[in-house]
């Protein structure tokens, strides 16, 4: 039998949470995500020393420093590259990845379209609040073409907004979920179950910007979960993210391919290597 | 260029140096392409002066190199006369035309190649052992099976045959057997020299000419337990990189000029978030796509100066094919012992070359980053230290967690906009680099004299073979070639150039940037001359010495 193994005592919450205050405005949606982060953290028992929260940048992206967490906080769209890096070359931690819908489909687009391919056990929680909220409102990916918010689009984009679990489904991503940050412990689980599934899980949360996009308050009465079990089909996935509205929330799809692995053997050392060279 | 190879291989099985460049044009596959080829009982330390054998497969590929291709009078022309006549331009050098009828010396030999019959007769000319050219085509060709082989080995001999009856020209000396020679190119002796220093970790992008450190990478990393991740850009390889790096295992991406220029903002990352990366650019001809296939020196402002921001960083440069192995081994000590950013130049002339060498030694450098031990209280990731180097917590340690940033920060890692703690970050950061010592390995430094030679990089050879000539010739001439570029160790080279009269400064760049960032860090005596020239042309011994000799 095994000898049981010396449990530490379960970690809170809080725990999770520095002592630093956020930047964000009063009412953001962030800082019930970040509240998620943490009450999931805190279920999967996760020590701190062994997990890593990445960003890039934007308002979303400060949420490293409001963790307790080991975190690196990159430039803006590099996040996905970032930790890609970090649990490739450490297999042994949890890496979780925050960002908001600019810096995560604009600027690190390319970035998302292969982290959803190479499929490396991350879990990517995007703040989606269809703005820029960093640089003071400007249209982002997800804003509707109509929009005219904004100075520097002053007759709206003009442009389809982009669809992200669309996307991360076509892309190969092996898990997708939608919550929305009224419903922070609705949240929590969907980022538990993320943690817990092998490969590339993307999570994308409604999060109001009560600055710049005060009418998002009225997402929690329009948000509603679904009432259809997760589907493991790609094509009845790809069909209910196609149909939906953009506000039902819950697991839409969960893939089953094996998660990005590096090869661990070693069996040879540098001289070895070397001996291919000499004459 | 696979005959090339094989001669080649066949000197130095028969104890000899040397050296194969090549030169291709566009093409994905087939095309145009030249060997060239220099070899000698002694240390080849770059391409030669001009040709002495030149066999043309064809007219119309060979005039697409003739710029690179120095003919004289005392070189020889090998040519099939069915080929058509040879071009003015081949004509005018003067050079000895040799009739080589590939086709009527094949004629009985069924599947028999012209390259290997040009194989023999370069082989027999130079005075290589038959012996040692049909081991090596026996130990390339056991695959094909013994047709093949029997075809092959049928060339070289007609060719042997037929070089008997042509003229006298360069012979090699007797070669000397025994000392511990390599075989290897610059591209490989770089990824050699990473996994020497400790690098486990590698994610990059493909671009010639750097692919070949990848390819030899991905291999022999896996054997080390190691992962090399082909990335999607380089924007993805250098934050893939740092973000393994962030995870204690120390990290490099490598790639050419205009990756180069997309991983700029990352670097700086790096040095602000002090988590060490190794950088190798192989440098080709720029601006923007440019030359990818041939050689340059011209990313050196782009290394020096790219960052933004105040962004103290290290460069260095390899200044020979078997120096690719040391100087990327030093770099991933440099970069992880002082917690930053070290970018590698070598060029494609380097990195494509291979050469027969003295082993390249083990430095012994190895990656030591400092790291935090568990358990910490209140562990400040950004102490602002007299070193410069604050002790690294990697994820996994208990009571070191902290936030790495590329916001400025405070010394406990909290993003700060206060003018103190920009100061005191800046000043920790340039710290670190200015004084750490060096040690020797910062310049290569030979001979003595009133004349110093300063250069960096691939130039190096042909300028220490150019010094050794003026040196015969009994003028006094000492080098000084650069391997730390940055940060630039000015009270070593002030020492290094003291008492002497004259400086002539060597690079391949069309607008004098190795001399422009020397003479910002010194007063270069009165009389400097600057031999900068762009690609794709080799800079030459011959050249050099002339400078040296003819001082106006």
């Amino acid at each position: 039998m095994q000898a049981q193994e010396a449990r530490t005592p379960a970690l809170l919450p809080k725990d999770y949470k520095s002592d630093y205050k956020p930047i964000w405005c009063p009412g953001c949606g962030d800082y019930s995500v970040l509240s998620s982060i943490t009450r999931a953290l805190s279920e999967l028992g996760v020590k701190r020393e062994n997990a890593a929260v990445i960003s890039g940048i934007g308002c979303s992206s400060r949420i490293p420093a409001y963790t307790s967490l080991y975190g690196f906080h990159g430039v803006h769209g590099r996040a996905l590259a970032l930790a890609t890096g970090l649990k490739i070359a450490r297999p042994d931690l949890t890496v979780l990845v925050t960002g908001g819908d600019g810096d995560g489909f604009s600027i690190g687009g390319n970035h998302f379209l292969h982290a959803c391919r190479r499929n490396a056990d991350l879990t990517y929680v995007v703040m989606d609040n269809q703005v820029y909220g960093m640089t003071k409102g400007q249209a982002s990916p997800t804003t509707a073409s109509q929009w005219e918010g904004s100075k520097l689009t002053p007759h709206g984009t003009g442009v389809s907004p982009f669809q992200p679990m669309a996307v991360a489904l076509a892309a190969g991503a092996n898990f997708l979920a939608r919550g929305i940050s009224s419903d922070p412990k609705g949240v929590a689980q969907l980022i538990v179950e993320a943690v817990r599934h092998p490969g590339f899980s993307f999570v994308q949360v409604l999060s109001q910007c009560v600055t710049y996009r005060p009418e998002q308050q009225e997402w929690r009465t329009i948000a509603r979960p679904s009432h259809k079990e997760p589907t493991s089909n790609i094509a009845r996935a790809g069909r209910r993210i196609l149909d939906d509205d953009g506000f039902t929330t819950g697991i839409f799809y969960v893939g089953n391919r094996p998660a990005y692995l590096a090869p661990e053997e070693t069996d040879k050392i540098v001289s070895d290597i070397e001996q291919r060279f000499m004459i | 260029m696979t005959a090339g190879q094989m001669l080649l291989d066949a000197a130095a099985n028969a104890g000899y140096q040397g050296m194969m460049t090549r030169s291709l044009g566009p093409q994905i596959r087939g095309g145009e392409a030249a060997a060239f080829l220099r070899l000698s009982a002694h240390e080849v330390a770059c391409p030669g002066d001009g040709v002495d054998i030149l066999i043309s497969f064809d007219w119309a590929s060979t005039q697409r190199f003739s710029a690179e291709i120095e003919l004289g009078p005392d070189s020889l022309v090998l040519f099939d006369p069915a080929a058509g006549a040879a071009p003015e331009m081949i004509l005018n050098t003067g050079a000895r035309m040799v009739d080589l009828p590939f086709k009527a010396l094949l004629d009985d030999i069924e599947g028999g190649r012209p390259n290997m019959l040009g194989l023999g007769v370069l082989a027999g000319l130079i005075g290589l052992p038959e012996n040692a050219v049909l081991a090596i085509v026996e130990r390339a060709l056991k695959r094909k099976g013994p047709k093949a082989l029997e075809a092959s080995s049928a060339g070289i001999r007609a060719g042997f045959e037929a070089s008997a009856a042509m003229p006298a020209t360069c012979r090699l000396g007797a070669g000397e057997k025994g000392a511990r020679r390599w075989n290897i190119s610059g591209n490989e002796a770089v990824g050699l020299g990473a996994l020497r220093g400790g690098i486990r970790f590698v994610a990059a992008y493909p671009i010639t000419p750097a692919t070949e450190i990848l390819e030899w990478l991905a291999p022999n990393l896996e054997h080390l337990g190691g992962e090399l991740v082909q990335a999607e850009d380089e924007l993805a390889s250098i934050n893939m990189a740092i973000g393994g790096s962030f995870g204690g295992i120390p990290t490099l991406t490598a790639t050419s000029g205009p990756g180069l220029a997309l991983m700029l903002e990352s670097i700086g990352l790096s040095v602000a978030s002090e988590t060490p990366v190794v950088v190798v650019n192989v440098q080709r001809g720029g601006p923007s796509t440019g030359i990818p296939t041939k050689s340059e020196q011209s990313d050196l402002n782009i290394a020096l100066y790219g960052l933004h921001g105040d962004a103290p960083h290290i460069v260095t440069a390899a200044n020979s094919v078997s120096d690719c192995a040391f100087t990327a081994q030093w770099s991933v000590y440099l970069a992880e012992a002082l917690q930053s950013a070290a970018i590698v130049l070598t060029d494609q002339l380097l990195g494509q070359t291979r050469a027969v060498v003295d082993e390249p030694a083990n430095s012994g450098h190895v990656a030591a980053r400092e790291t935090a031990p568990a358990g910490l209280q209140d562990y400040r990731r950004y102490a602002v230290t007299e070193s410069g180097v604050s002790p690294m917590a990697i994820p996994g340690t208990a009571g070191g967690e902290y936030v790495a940033d590329g916001l400025e920060h405070s010394p406990i890692g909290r993003p700060s906009s206060q003018a103190e703690d920009h100061l005191a970050q800046l000043e920790k950061r340039q710290r670190k680099l200015d004084q750490f010592d060096y040690g020797d390995h910062w310049a290569d430094i030979e001979g003595d004299g009133d004349t110093a030679v300063i250069t960096w990089g691939s130039c190096t050879g042909p300028v220490h073979e150019a010094c050794d000539r003026a040196r015969e010739a009994g003028i006094g001439v000492r080098m000084v070639s650069l391997r730390l570029l940055a940060p630039m160790q000015t009270v070593k080279f002030a020492k290094a150039i003291k008492g002497v009269k004259r400086v002539l400064v060597v690079e391949q760049s069309h607008s004098q940037q190795f001399y422009r960032y020397v003479r910002a860090h010194f007063d270069l005596p009165k009389k400097v001359k600057v031999c900068a020239r762009p690609g794709p042309l080799p800079v030459r011994p011959a050249d050099i010495y002339e400078q040296i000799v003819n001082w106006s």
